[in-house]
């Protein structure tokens, strides 16, 4: 099962490093990993997102837990988080077809942020499967090309606790 | 503030969180802290590699308690000390190890000597380190030391550019330092989970205790053996446990697993309430997981919450230090013992009687021979002579199965055995860290002939510290656990397991200047013995024993514990003097 992973880590050299580790020393291949400073600069939020067997996502969470940089590891995998993904994409795409991928874009909430004679460089936010809706539409309109940034999550309410009751002593606010 | 430089700092710092020692191996960035060495009373142990370096440090660590210290420079000297310091995270031992780095301005350009040990190590230690700044350096080691002995000990790596090193800033033994954010171990169990627990105690019929290294790491020996004795259950030990409980004692069942005694495999089969106290239910205890302990509830102490339910469910988990957890469960014990305790003492009791009775008649075995010394006589004889008392390191194989079945430890921190990376080369230098930790104690490291030919630089650093470590080479001609699996289970297709050229062992000690010799019959093995052990310093001791033997029981890998294969022929007891 994809597993979403939700981290306060201390923003120090290795960090990443070490919570990679983790998840490659297993096996577990990460299929997005988002990372940037949270409100205090001295540390950083990462969310990740990996194939992770389901008798196995108690153990890792732990296992980053344990992890002297790692604040707070919250499995958001079944919880109710908002879970946004950016994409930019740039579609070839000419002549009368250029307005009606417009007006379809705006189905999404997408909007162009670059454009050429034979090209519009699109950006979007949204679900994973929306975006995924998104990118087979614009297919149909000719090449294209993508970034994706991965999975942000947050939890929608505070009482987002890890599923040991031992943790819950240690858990912070702010993930 | 006394400015001074980051070398001198780094010992300052290490003297400072108690080192007494480091075991190291110069080399060209480690440079600036040797020239401090030149004149500070800190020791410094020069080992004759540097993955000694890391098992005399664990050899310290594991005698003491305290964080060993190693020290080895970048490239290479990083790259041997790895051994060394995953074998401590797999056993959770406490070590320090520094490492030097090239310069800033040359990391990342191939270096002469470069390596990335930061990243090398990350899977190789608890946690780690790359300074860069002389201003961090101080609290860098106290960091280190903290981590390094505190919740699960474990190693901890600290790499130091040479630029650094040179660097000067200001420094004073008395200058805080800052708290961890991300690592607060929790020590003391919830109030709760104790008394869901004695509940859980007083309610079985069968109580089986488990234990392991936590319990050594913790200290928790009395309060052990007080809880056993409370709750009138037998107590086996995994190999980290062995000496947390006196191998006297009579409610002590030996060690269970793939080498364990009959009464612990079947015993932990049978049992109703399973407590496994600083165990992290490994693959060579555990045997087929789904047929360990069958029809046991689980009560799992641990320090490390992701040890709770890593490979066994416990329906109870307690996390916390283990001799914190049994002081709580002690006292309440003591506080219920007559009233709930009454209600199922006889069925403990009886169950107490059929353990007994099993360790009565299924002790460890072996089939005497003539004209052959059998590995087990030896580790009879060695047990007399350490009277339960004495430090004994083994590297890893049959000899080390046979030491663990036969000897008896009546403390902790007197056993020590790579146990769970199983380093082949361990016991040697293990022993010179020991001997400098625990210099009123007679130290003996008993190897295998495979292991000692991995060690056998060490007898320089023995001989030039004129340290009287026993070295009792158990010699079978082979690597004997490997022969022993090729004949049980590859049909006896012997492959490269016979070492072969095997050194005089007279020569080779005189080639050092320690005393050594050779025996290899039994009536001269007593005077044998006695000459080594009356000998002031080191000896070198080569004893040929029976090169067919096998380490029984056992356990086929993969296969449920109380399926045991046993001794064959007409068996004698091993133990028992």
């Amino acid at each position: 099962m994809r597993q979403l992973i939700s981290l306060l880590v201390e923003n120090k050299p290795g960090a990443l490093m070490r919570v990679a580790g983790v998840l490659t020393s297993r096996g577990y291949n990460i299929e997005s990993l988002t990372v940037a400073k949270a409100l205090d600069p001295t540390l950083s939020i990462m969310t990740i997102e990996a194939e992770v067997s389901d008798s196995g996502r108690d153990l890792l969470i732990k296992q980053i837990s344990r992890l002297v940089n790692v604040i707070k590891a919250v499995d958001l995998t079944v919880s109710r988080a908002v879970r946004r993904e950016m994409v930019l994409i740039r579609v070839h795409v000419e002549g009368s077809r250029r307005a009606a991928l417009l007006t379809e874009a705006q189905i999404f909430r997408a909007h162009v942020v670059d454009a050429s004679p034979s090209t519009y460089m699109i950006e979007a936010t949204g679900a994973t499967d929306k975006l995924d809706a998104l990118v087979s539409l614009l297919r149909s309109y000719g090449p294209i090309e993508m970034v994706r940034s991965g999975a942000m999550a947050m939890a929608r309410s505070k009482h987002n606790q890890l599923p040991v009751p031992h943790f819950s002593e240690a858990s912070l606010s702010g993930v | 503030m006394e400015r001074m430089s980051g070398a001198r700092i780094l010992i300052e710092s290490l003297v400072r969180e108690g080192a007494e020692a480091i075991f190291g191996y110069p080399g060209g960035v480690t440079l600036p802290v040797y020239d401090v060495l030149y004149a500070h009373p800190l020791r410094h142990v020069l080992v004759r590699h540097e993955q000694n370096a890391a098992f005399a440090a664990q050899g310290y660590a594991r005698a003491t308690g305290k964080a060993g210290v190693c020290m080895a420079t970048s490239g290479p000297g990083a790259t041997n000390l790895t051994t060394g310091l995953v074998d401590a995270l797999l056993d959770s031992i406490p070590v320090v190890a520094i490492t030097g780095q090239v310069p800033q301005s040359l990391i990342g350009r191939d270096a002469f000597q470069e390596a990335d040990t930061f990243g090398i190590s990350r899977s190789a230690t608890k946690h780690n380190y790359l300074v860069k700044d002389v201003d961090e350096l101080a609290q860098t080691v106290h960091e280190a030391f903290h981590i390094a002995v505190t919740g699960r000990p474990g190693p901890v790596l600290i790499d130091i550019t040479k630029d650094v090193l040179l660097a000067e800033t200001g420094y004073s033994d008395d200058q805080d330092m800052l708290p961890l954010r991300g690592y607060r171990p929790e020590l003391d169990p919830d109030e709760d989970s104790i008394q869901r627990a004695v509940e859980f105690l007083w309610a079985s019929e069968r109580p089986y205790i488990y234990a392991g290294g936590g319990v050594i790491s913790s200290g928790a020996s009395d309060e052990l053996v007080r809880f056993s004795e409370l709750l009138e259950a037998p107590l086996a030990h995994t190999v980290m446990g062995l000496g947390a409980m006196p191998s006297e004692h009579p409610n002590f069942i030996s060690m269970l697993g793939m080498h364990g005694s009959y009464a612990a495999n079947i015993g932990v089969t049978e049992c109703d309430a399973l407590i496994g106290l600083g165990v992290r239910f490994d693959d060579r205890v555990t045997g087929r997981l789904d047929k360990f302990a069958p029809g046991a509830k689980v009560l799992h102490v641990d320090i490390d919450p992701a040890e709770i339910n890593k490979n066994r469910r416990a329906d109870l988990g307690v996390v916390g230090d283990a001799r914190s957890v049994l002081r709580r469960l002690n006292a309440a014990l003591e506080g219920t013992r007559d009233s709930l305790g009454l209600a199922r003492r006889p069925q403990r009791l009886a169950w107490m009687d059929r353990i007994r009775e099993m360790k009565r008649q299924h002790p460890f075995t072996y089939t005497p021979a003539d004209g052959e010394i059998k590995p087990q006589d030896l580790m009879r004889r060695l047990d007399r002579i350490a009277g339960g008392d004495s430090i004994v390191t083994v590297d890893v194989g049959q000899h080390q199965m046979w030491a663990a079945q036969i000897m008896r430890f009546n403390a902790p921190r007197l056993w020590q055995s790579s146990s769970g990376l199983g380093s082949m080369g361990f016991g040697v230098p293990a022993a010179i860290g020991a001997k400098f930790a625990r210099p009123d104690k007679t130290v003996m490291a008993i190897v295998g002939d495979g292991g000692f030919m991995m060690s056998i630089p060490e007898l320089g650093t023995i001989s030039a510290n004129r340290l009287p470590v026993k070295i009792i080479v158990m010699n079978n001609n082979s690597l004997g656990m490997v022969r022993q699996w090729q004949e049980l289970f590859y049909g006896g297709r012997y492959s490269q397991v016979f070492v072969e050229a095997f050194p005089d062992a007279s020569l080779l000690g005189a080639a050092f200047g320690i005393p050594g010799g050779a025996v290899a019959d039994p009536a001269d093995l007593d005077r044998a013995l006695e000459t080594a052990f009356s000998e002031p310093g080191p000896y070198l001791l080569n004893v040929q024993v029976s090169p067919e033997e096998c380490v029984y029981p056992m356990v086929p890998a993969g296969g449920a514990v109380n399926e045991m294969i046993m001794e064959p022929g007409p068996a004698v007891a091993a133990a028992g003097d």
